[in-house]
């Protein structure tokens, strides 16, 4: 296959790549036997380790973490799209009063590190007298963050919609909210749909910071379970466990948007949008 | 009033040396993950399937994998492999393992980005493989990557918070010490969040006039 940067092979150079790539091949195996045979002689296969796996108990705890994670990040999903969807509309507005308020609003809340508005939500209502426990404040802290964000991506969608689109509906008459509604979003949602996707795998994976303020969720029981003495400190396979979950959890959603992506705006049966696909990376953090 | 300035005028030990220590991640794990993460992408447009599939395995994992978790495997994993760091060491190399594979798909999408008959053309004139790449792909996709490449940096500044969590003096840690010390934790939380914008201006500023003059019509 040619691609931008190769031309097709010919004999020579396939013989080169086929050179390159058992040596390559050996290097990864290699690898990855080192790493397995490190951790089979340092005992982290051993039964021992791996036992409280079988225990109804931490299995339960397990769930029970999971299900901690799913509902903050379900929670935190559904407040901080309502978030972007107000904030978007302020930022799109024609009039300065909600215009600037609302950009102040993303720019300040996308600048701040998510953990540091956890702390707020978490540290503020203890140092004012209250007591909180840690899922409010991971929610609200995720809420605010990925609101910020979502509002852009909602924004970008909106603009990326053709002008002559709105130009053509005042033309006929119709006005703002109309225009919006029935013109420009249902347009836009296609063209942002992926990136929303994308940005919720994010926040699925930031309700992991909720381990650094205690909160019982999936990463937390996985540190529990390594830390116990008499199954000889198993921090090896809890790890590797919880990290399959996550790494299942997010990759299905990834695929689901990578789904999404190649059904609305690509392929033979392709929806009609005057809109280009944002792209996560073009209005802010992915990572 | 008073008392917001004295958090930061009485804590000024702590918050500066906390400060330097992030903006000293960022920098080592920036350049890592350039480093690292343009090998990858290297990896994952090469015309050799094992390298394709080690980058894209590598990037998929990491990618769907929470920061929090990567530095949790750094600390208990990476020592049953015979490797130690301080924690500092490995707060950067836990940062450049998990942006490294965000810098590689930013640069692979930058250099799809080039239409496929621009390196053709360029082939067609008779150019070698080098200078099919420095002089005809590589400057039309770094004008595309560059934008996305300063906000993943922008928020790998951001992620270096999270080695709060695990005994990294830096930024995010200050909340620890001005509780010991009794200080009121929003006025801390407050100085925090405006030393991080201090920080980050610079960043968004570079992007913008960045994206203004290379704002390119394809």
């Amino acid at each position: 296959m040619s691609n931008v940067l190769y031309d097709l092979p010919g004999p020579k150079a396939r013989l080169r790549y086929r050179i390159i790539g058992i040596l390559s091949a050996a290097g990864i195996v290699v690898l990855l036997a080192y790493i397995g045979w490190r951790f089979y002689d340092t005992g982290q296969f051993e039964p021992i380790r791996w036992e409280q796996f079988q225990y109804e108990q931490i299995q339960r705890d397990l769930l029970n973490g999971y299900l901690t994670t799913l509902s903050a990040a379900g929670t935190a999903a559904v407040l901080a799209l309502l978030l972007g969807a107000l904030l978007a509309t302020g930022r799109l507005s024609d009039h300065a009063v909600f215009r600037a308020p609302a950009t102040g609003f993303v720019e300040l809340f996308r600048a701040v590190p998510l953990l540091i508005l956890i702390f707020f939500a978490y540290y503020g209502p203890i140092q004012l007298g209250y007591k909180v426990g840690p899922f409010w404040p991971l929610v609200i802290g995720l809420t605010f963050y990925n609101g910020a964000v979502l509002s852009e991506i909602f924004r970008a969608g909106v603009l990326a919609v053709s002008r002559g689109q709105s130009e053509a509906a005042y033309a006929l008459g119709m006005r703002k909210t109309q225009v919006m509604l029935s013109i420009l979003l249902p347009q836009a949602v296609r063209a942002m749909l992926p990136a929303i996707v994308s940005q919720l795998v994010v926040l699925l994976k930031d309700t992991a910071l909720g381990f650094i303020i205690q909160l019982p969720e999936l990463l937390y029981f996985g540190k529990q379970i390594g830390g116990r003495l008499p199954f000889g400190f198993p921090y090896v396979p809890s790890y590797l466990v919880v990290a399959v979950v996550y790494i299942g959890t997010c990759g299905l959603l990834s695929w689901f948007a990578f789904w999404l992506q190649r059904r609305l705006m690509g392929g033979p049966k392709q929806v009609k949008t005057t809109a280009k696909a944002v792209k996560l990376a073009d209005v802010g953090q992915a990572v | 009033m008073n008392e917001f300035i004295h958090v930061l005028t009485d804590n000024w030990d702590v918050i500066g040396s906390h400060f330097l220590e992030t903006i000293k991640l960022f920098l080592i794990a920036a350049v890592g993950s350039m480093a690292f993460g343009t090998l990858l992408a290297a990896m994952r447009v090469a015309p050799v399937p094992a390298l394709r599939g080690f980058g894209s395995a590598y990037v998929l994992l990491l990618r769907n994998t929470p920061l929090t978790l990567v530095f949790a495997l750094q600390v208990f994993a990476l020592p049953k492999l015979g490797v130690t760091f301080d924690f500092t060491t490995g707060a950067c190399v836990a940062l450049t393992a998990y942006t490294s594979a965000f810098v590689c798909e930013a640069l692979r999408s930058g250099i799809n980005t080039v239409p496929v008959g621009q390196a053709e053309a360029a082939r067609a004139l008779g150019m070698t493989f080098t200078q099919v790449l420095t002089n005809v792909v590589l400057p039309q996709a770094f004008r595309t990557v560059v934008p996305p490449l300063v906000s993943v940096l922008n928020a790998m500044l951001k992620n270096t918070t999270v080695a709060a969590g695990f005994s990294v003096a830096e930024a995010g840690a200050i909340t620890f010490y001005l509780s010991e010390r009794g200080e009121n934790q929003i006025y801390g939380l407050l100085w925090i969040t405006i030393g991080f914008l201090i920080l980050v201006v610079p960043l968004v500023t570079v992007q913008r006039i960045l994206e203004r003059r290379w704002k390119v019509a394809r």
